[in-house]
C-alpha cells in the first residue's frame, strides 16, 4: 500500500476539522449533528456487507439494538462509576454484538441473494418483538440508562463527541480492511461467490467476519445512542427495522454503494433531509420518508457517486471497468 | 409453559386451536398465493402484500360503516385493490420488474413503509373490526365455540382462490399470464404484450390481498401496521410450498395458521409475532441446510 498524498489527505483533514467545530456552531443542536454520526457508521457498517460483499442485510439493526441493550443492562446491573460502567457496557454490547453476528452467521450468510434479504429483515423483527415480551429488560415499555453526572450542557458535548469518535474509528478500519486481501475477498464474493469458492477462498470465513467487524461497530454505537437518547426501546429505537434498518440501506445506495466515500455521503444528505423533513413536514415525515424511499430506489440506484462517475469517468480513473451494478445475482 | 398442561388437561382446548387455526389459515393461503403469482410471473417479491391486504381490510371497514354489509363488501374491495395495483405497477412497480431482485424488494418495501404510514396519517392507528353479525357456533356442549364468521370467511376465502385459479386456467388474459410465467422472452416474440400481463398480475394480487384483507377485517382486527406479517407468512409459505403449487401454498398456509395458534396459546399472545418471524428465520436457514444435503447427494 502506498503512502497517501496530500491530495487524498484533505477529504479527512477537512472532514475530521468539520466534525471538531461542529458543535460550536450550532450548540443548541448537538444531539442531531451526534446522529449525524450515527448515520455514517450506519451506512459504513451497513456496506461493509451490502455493497463490498454483495449481502443485502435488512437485519443490520439487530447488532444495533444488541449492543444497546447490553449496555444499558450492564449500567444498571453493575454498580461501577458512570464512566466506568458506561465504556465497560459499551465494550460488552460490542463484543456480545459480535458474538451474535458469529453465532447466526455461518447458519444466515449461506443464505443468497433475495433469502438473505429477507430472513435478516425476519430476525430483526423478530428481536424487537422477543425484547418486547421480556420482562428482564424491561418488555415492551423499554429502559432507562442511567442519568449523566456532568453539567447540564455537558452531556450533550460528551455523546456527540463519543460518536464523532467511533465515527472516526470505523473509517480507518473500514479503510484498512478494503485496502488488503480481505477487502479483495469479499469482493470477489459479491462478484461471483461460485467462482471465489472454487478458487478456494474460505467463503463461509470471510463472509462471516465481516458481518463480525460490522456487528463489531454497530454494537458499539448502540450503546452510545442508548444514553444519548436516554431512553431504550425495543421497537421504535434499539431493534427498529422500519427506520434505522432500512436507513443504513438507503443511505448507503444513496451515497453509492461499494464505495468508500459513498456511504459517508450519503449519511450525511440524508441526515439533513431527515432533519428537515423532521422540522417543516410534522406528522407527515413517515410518510416522506416512505416515499423518498421508493423515489431514491427507483430513480437512483446508483447514488450520488455511481452518478458522479458516470459522468466524470476520467476523475475516477483507477478502476478499469465496473463492476456490473445492474442484473448481477 | 403453564398453558401447555393446560392443552393435555383439556383436549378440548386443542381442539378449538386446531380450528381456529385451519378457519385463520384459509386467509393466509389467499394472500400467499397472490405473492407466489407476482413472484412467478413478474420474479418481483412483493414485500408490500402485507400492506394490500391490511388496504384491504380499511376498505370492508369503511364500507361497513357506510352500511354495506362486510360480506359484499368482500368483492367491492377486491375492486378497489385491483385498481390500487394496477396504479401501483404504472408508477412504480414496472420501473423495477427488469432490474436487480434486491433492488425490487427494496423498492416494494419502501412501499410498503409509504401506505403504512398514509393509513397511518388519513385513518389514525386504533384498531378497527367489521361487525359481521354472525353468532356463534357451539360444538361439543360447550367446549369448543367457533365464531360463525370464521366459517364463513374460510369458505369466501376458498371461493376467491378457485375464482382466481378459475380465471388463470380459462380466461385469455390468464393463459397470457401463465404463459409469461413459463419464458417471458417467448411470451413476447409470440405477441404477448408482457407489460399489461405484469399490470394485470400485480393488480390480480392486489385485488386477491383485498379479498383477504377484507376477510381479515370480519374475522380479526385491521390497523395499519399489521402488513409485515402478512408479507412474512407468505413468503414463508411460498417458500414452503414452492411457486406454482395451488395445493402445497393451501396446506402450508393451514399449517402455518394451526401453528401459530398453537404457538400463542403456549407462549403467549405476546410471543405470537416473535413466533412468526423467528420460524421464517429457522425455515430459511434449514431450507438452505436441506438444499445443500441434496446437493452434496447429486454430486
Amino acid at each position: 500500500m502506498k503512502l497517501p498524498g496530500a491530495r487524498q489527505l484533505a477529504l479527512p483533514a477537512a472532514v475530521l476539522a468539520f466534525g471538531i467545530f461542529l458543535p460550536l456552531l450550532a450548540p443548541a443542536y448537538r444531539t442531531q449533528m451526534a446522529f449525524l454520526w450515527v448515520m455514517i457508521v450506519f451506512a459504513l457498517t451497513w456496506d461493509l456487507l451490502g455493497g463490498q460483499m454483495g449481502y443485502n442485510s435488512f437485519g443490520n439493526v439487530l447488532f444495533f439494538g444488541v449492543g444497546m441493550y447490553a449496555c444499558v443492562v450492564i449500567q444498571r446491573d453493575v454498580h461501577l462509576g458512570y464512566y466506568s460502567a458506561l465504556f465497560l457496557g459499551m465494550g460488552a454490547g460490542a463484543a456480545l454484538a459480535t458474538a451474535v453476528a458469529a453465532l447466526i452467521g455461518s447458519g444466515l450468510l449461506g443464505l443468497r441473494g433475495h433469502y438473505f434479504a429477507i430472513g435478516t429483515l425476519g430476525i430483526g423483527i423478530a428481536a424487537a418483538e422477543f425484547t418486547a415480551g421480556w420482562d428482564f429488560v424491561g418488555g415492551g415499555s423499554g429502559m432507562v440508562p442511567p442519568l449523566y453526572p456532568g453539567a447540564v450542557g455537558a452531556r450533550e458535548s460528551f455523546f456527540y463527541y463519543l460518536c464523532f469518535a467511533i465515527a472516526v474509528f470505523t473509517f480507518p478500519v473500514l479503510r484498512f480492511l478494503y485496502a488488503g486481501r480481505f477487502g479483495l475477498a469479499i469482493n470477489a464474493i459479491r462478484d461471483d461467490e461460485d467462482k471465489a469458492e472454487a478458487m478456494g477462498l474460505r467463503t463461509t470465513h470471510y463472509k462471516t467476519t465481516a458481518w463480525c467487524v460490522s456487528a463489531f461497530f454497530l454494537g458499539l454505537m448502540g450503546g452510545v445512542v442508548g444514553n444519548l437518547l436516554g431512553f431504550v426501546d425495543p421497537r421504535e429505537i434499539a431493534f427498529a427495522s422500519s427506520t434505522y434498518g432500512v436507513w443504513m440501506v438507503l443511505m448507503a445506495i444513496l451515497g453509492g454503494k461499494g464505495t468508500l466515500w459513498g456511504p459517508v455521503l450519503g449519511a450525511a444528505v440524508f441526515d439533513v433531509t431527515q432533519e428537515l423533513f423532521w422540522k417543516y413536514l410534522l406528522g407527515w415525515q413517515r410518510v416522506a420518508l416512505g416515499l423518498l424511499i421508493v423515489v431514491i430506489v427507483v430513480f437512483f440506484p446508483r447514488g450520488i457517486l455511481g452518478w458522479a462517475r458516470e459522468r466524470w469517468p476520467e476523475r475516477f480513473g483507477q478502476r478499469a471497468e465496473e463492476p456490473a451494478a445492474e442484473g448481477g445475482t | 409453559m403453564e398453558n401447555l398442561r393446560l392443552l393435555f388437561e383439556a383436549p378440548p382446548l386443542s381442539l378449538q386451536i386446531l380450528l381456529d387455526g385451519i378457519l385463520i389459515g384459509a386467509i393466509f393461503a389467499l394472500a400467499a398465493y397472490g405473492m407466489a403469482l407476482v413472484w412467478g410471473v413478474t420474479g418481483i417479491i412483493n414485500v408490500a402484500q402485507g400492506e394490500l391486504v391490511m388496504l384491504g381490510g380499511y376498505a370492508a371497514y369503511f364500507l361497513y360503516r357506510a352500511g354495506i354489509h362486510p360480506l359484499l363488501g368482500v368483492p367491492v374491495a377486491a375492486v378497489l385493490l385491483f385498481l390500487l395495483g394496477w396504479g401501483l405497477y404504472r408508477t412504480v412497480v414496472f420501473r423495477v420488474v427488469d432490474k436487480d431482485l434486491f433492488i425490487s424488494i427494496l423498492a416494494t418495501y419502501g412501499l410498503s413503509i409509504l401506505l403504512q404510514q398514509l393509513t397511518n396519517a388519513f385513518f389514525g392507528a386504533d384498531v378497527r373490526t367489521a361487525e359481521s353479525g354472525f353468532g356463534t357456533l357451539v360444538l361439543l356442549g360447550g367446549a369448543v365455540t367457533i365464531a360463525k364468521i370464521k366459517l364463513v370467511s374460510f369458505a369466501a376465502a376458498l371461493l376467491s382462490g378457485a375464482a382466481l385459479i378459475l380465471f388463470l386456467k380459462r380466461s385469455r388474459m390468464g393463459q397470457a399470464i401463465r404463459a409469461t410465467a413459463q419464458n417471458a422472452r417467448a411470451a413476447r416474440v409470440m405477441g404477448i404484450d408482457t407489460d399489461r400481463v405484469y399490470a394485470w398480475t400485480f393488480a390480480l394480487n392486489a385485488a386477491i390481498c383485498g379479498a383477504s384483507g377484507a376477510l381479515v377485517a370480519m374475522t380479526w382486527i385491521v390497523h395499519p401496521y399489521l402488513g409485515l406479517p402478512y408479507t412474512v407468512r407468505s413468503f414463508m409459505i411460498v417458500i414452503i410450498a414452492g411457486l406454482g403449487n395451488v395445493l402445497g401454498v393451501l396446506a402450508a398456509a393451514l399449517g402455518l395458521g394451526v401453528a401459530e395458534n398453537f404457538a400463542g396459546f403456549i407462549l403467549g399472545a405476546e410471543y405470537q409475532t416473535a413466533f412468526v418471524f423467528g420460524l421464517l428465520v429457522v425455515i430459511l436457514v434449514w431450507r438452505r441446510f436441506w438444499l445443500a444435503r441434496e446437493r452434496r447427494y447429486l454430486a
